[in-house]
């Protein structure tokens, strides 16, 4: 049986494995024995996390280059764990670094790439991936026809399943070339510890507007803007009444922001507002208004008072930050 | 300097399109646009151009005989010359396919900058930069929230919601950027114009010196599906939306 290469994504903290490497376990097995190629020191606890969610076998490495040159690094790892074992497919987490680990790794191979999968099944002739397409409206099934198939999981959209087995440890050897190390990181800035990113760049948006009510209560914005690592931000209402500075100002004439996370609270969603946010990757939006425009545009809406559910949600990601593990319902199964 | 700027015609909207009956999306009669990374793509490369004075911008697209209005509007946003690579076999080309006979013209032009938005707005994948720079041997630089060319190298800040990075790499590269790299301006009534004087030529694949060509990948089936709508959830208990709000956080990896 030739086995299922997974990338695991590490953790800086216990258990030091990923849960979208569990949810990519659970579809490996159903195309062949998973191998999950662990990069970096392979400590007790993410070794026994991996055999639980099934990897018969982990290749483990050690080496500078993946932590100084992540893509590269993981890109010549893969190619050559692939060259060696042959395998059924490759399975790497839809993330940014997944996403250019796995479109170099299907260019180098020569194999083709489905990319945003969200279901695996084994076919007649190999691994069919389901996609979901156009904002949801169909689902695409695929196959590769050429190469090593290489896949790209959502893996939010896969719930984890714990199949215990007893991994085979191995280690890799393998010198690096030269190549890999063309792409070198000059700074690294961990979260939290310094200013938030600028407005215009940053990764996360907390907006505030009118149905906050008073300066006081847009401290609300800057807490769930520091718990989740965003910058804040006002409507032009917000910034005309003093809640926020200027420059913070999002709307057509302020900043106009491109977001992967976009929170609005208490903001209705005038038409110059929309204008500057409706390109985030994400939206949640939290008002009172049932029928605020704001929700058309919105991924998840909330109705409710912003000052009631801020503040609970607030200490559920407190919460949840106090144990990262893998959810409990996943825990037990 | 030579940047060629990868770009993409893609539909206007996402609503209401359909696959055809190969399973390829059904583009034909729809208005059509720049895929919106790409214009900031273009904007960076003439922001460049305004710094140095040896700079050459080339926009380069695949597609069918409607993808010249995307370079045409590329011209516009500051290219000096554009490239169609327009042939009946690239019909239904998947990543793999689409990156080959990009990095055949990129190569063709000569280059020392490649520069495309980081994913196109009607399939969402972003792998074609990748695989571009990995089948012209050149380093790649995904995901650059922010772009800064040196003399010889070109440097990039990337967020990814665990504090930005900068990444540096030699010249000749591929940097593919996102939405947030800076607003392109908009275009002077003159620029309007003199795009018209600018040259946009045509390859076919026999050009490029391509024969085989052929995806690696097939779709099997596409069904539709139900669209689910109910996405906004009535706060009675604060706690109960709180937890919502959460986990759908935590799904997104926002957590």
């Amino acid at each position: 049986m030739r086995p299922v290469l997974v990338l695991v994504d590490r953790t800086a903290t216990p258990p030091g494995v990923c849960r979208s490497t569990c949810a990519l376990l659970t579809l490996a097995r159903r195309l062949g024995p998973p191998m999950a190629v662990l990069c970096g020191p392979s400590d007790a606890a993410s070794v026994a996390l991996l055999g639980r969610f099934g990897a018969a076998t982990i290749a483990t490495i050690a080496r500078g280059e993946l932590d100084q040159h992540p893509a590269a690094a993981r890109v010549e790892l893969l190619s050559h764990l692939a060259r060696r074992t042959t395998p059924a497919a490759v399975l790497v987490a839809s993330h940014r670094l997944g996403q250019e680990i796995a479109a170099r790794l299907a260019a180098r191979l020569g194999s083709g790439l489905v990319s945003d999968a969200v279901d695996l099944r084994m076919g007649a002739d190999g691994p069919v991936a389901v996609q979901s397409a156009l904002l949801g409206a169909y689902r695409v099934e695929s196959s590769v026809t050429r190469g090593i198939p290489v896949f790209t999981v959502r893996a939010d959209a896969v719930a984890p399943t714990a199949a215990p087995m007893e991994p085979d440890v191995q280690r890799v050897h393998l010198n690096f070339p030269s190549a890999v190390r063309a792409v070198r990181r000059i700074t690294r800035r961990p979260a939290g510890s310094e200013l938030p990113p600028e407005l215009a760049t940053a990764a996360v948006v907390v907006a505030g507007g009118r149905g906050l009510g008073s300066r006081q209560s847009f401290g609300l914005v800057d807490a769930l803007a520091k718990a989740l690592h965003g910058t804040p931000g006002g409507s032009h209402t917000a910034t005309e009444l003093g809640w926020c500075p200027r420059r913070e100002q999002i709307d057509q004439v302020g900043t106009i922001v491109h977001p992967r996370l976009y929170l609005a609270l208490g903001i209705s969603g005038s038409v110059r507002h929309r204008a500057a946010m409706r390109h985030a990757e994400t939206i949640v939006a939290i008002d009172r208004n049932p029928r605020a425009p704001i929700f058309d545009v919105a991924d998840l809406g909330v109705v409710g008072d912003v000052h009631r559910v801020v503040p609970e949600l607030l200490a559920e990601i407190s919460r949840r930050k106090a144990y990262p593990m893998i959810s409990h319902n996943e825990e037990t199964t | 300097m030579k940047i060629v700027v990868l770009v993409k015609h893609v539909p206007f909207t996402l609503r209401n399109l359909t696959f055809g009956a190969d399973h390829t999306l059904d583009r034909a009669e729809r208005p059509g646009q720049l895929n919106e990374a790409d214009e900031y793509a273009v904007d960076q490369a003439f922001r460049i151009a305004r710094r140095r004075r040896d700079v050459q911008i080339t926009a380069v697209t695949m597609g069918p005989p409607a993808a010249v209005g995307a370079l045409r509007k590329a011209l516009v946003l500051g290219a000096d010359d554009a490239v169609h690579v327009l042939d009946d076999r690239l019909h239904g080309s998947d990543a793999l396919a689409t990156a080959q006979v990009l990095a055949a013209a990129v190569d063709r032009l000569g280059f020392d900058l490649v520069l495309s938005g980081s994913a196109s707005s009607d399939s969402g994948m972003s792998a074609v930069p990748a695989m571009v720079a990995e089948l012209l041997g050149v380093p790649v630089l995904c995901f650059a929230d922010i772009l800064r060319v040196r003399e010889h190298k070109v440097e990039i800040g990337r967020d990814d919601g665990a504090g930005l990075r900068t990444y540096a790499a030699e010249l000749p590269a591929v940097v593919a950027v996102t939405e947030r790299c800076g607003e392109p301006r908009l275009p002077t009534l003159t620029a309007t114009l003199d795009a018209h004087y600018k040259l946009i030529h045509t390859w076919s694949l026999a050009d490029l010196g391509i024969a085989g060509h052929g995806g690696a990948t097939v779709v099997r089936a596409v069904t539709a599906q139900p669209v689910d709508r109910t996405h906004v959830v009535l706060a009675d208990d604060p706690t109960v939306a709180a937890i919502r709000v959460a986990d759908f956080l935590a799904l997104h990896q926002f957590l």
